[in-house]
């Protein structure tokens, strides 16, 4: 994850606190969401950005996820993300999801 | 979890969800979106 997206997370978590924020990716590629959720739980992976080292342990969930979907305006969720969910590999994306929660 | 009342970071991706579009989502359900973002990751 880019260094500068690592530091304004950081700063982020510093000010409101890591129970009160949560990540939602949108990423389809299964190594962009492994990297993007290991570095908001455990770190970053690569060991050179601001959260090298730093396990900030944050929940970290993809919009496609029924738990996140439900909670959308249908609407809004069509709107933005509907079509997009339907090119992709939506399916892989929850299966990756689920794999890189349970560590 | 109940997003409601949290603070989300929407971390999309140009060649799937932009960051934008997950925000947008997000502010429908009563998240207040903190971070906006829209990587390449090539």
């Amino acid at each position: 994850m880019d260094p500068e997206n690592q530091g304004r997370i950081k700063q982020l978590v510093d000010e409101h606190g890591a129970d009160n924020v949560v990540v939602v990716l949108g990423a389809a590629d299964a190594e962009a969401l492994e990297v993007a959720a290991e570095t908001v739980t455990e770190g970053d992976p690569a060991f050179v950005g601001p959260l090298a080292g730093v396990q900030l342990g944050l929940p970290v969930m993809h919009i496609f996820e029924d738990e996140v979907k439900d909670q959308i305006d249908p609407a809004v969720y069509d709107t933005n993300v509907g079509f997009l969910e339907m090119t992709l590999d939506a399916d892989s994306v929850r299966e990756v999801m689920g794999r890189v929660r349970r560590g | 979890m109940e997003l409601r009342g949290k603070k989300a970071i929407a971390i999309g991706e140009r060649d799937a969800v932009p960051g934008e579009a997950i925000a947008e989502c997000l502010t429908s359900a009563g998240v207040e979106v903190v971070m906006t973002r829209t990587e390449c990751f090539v």
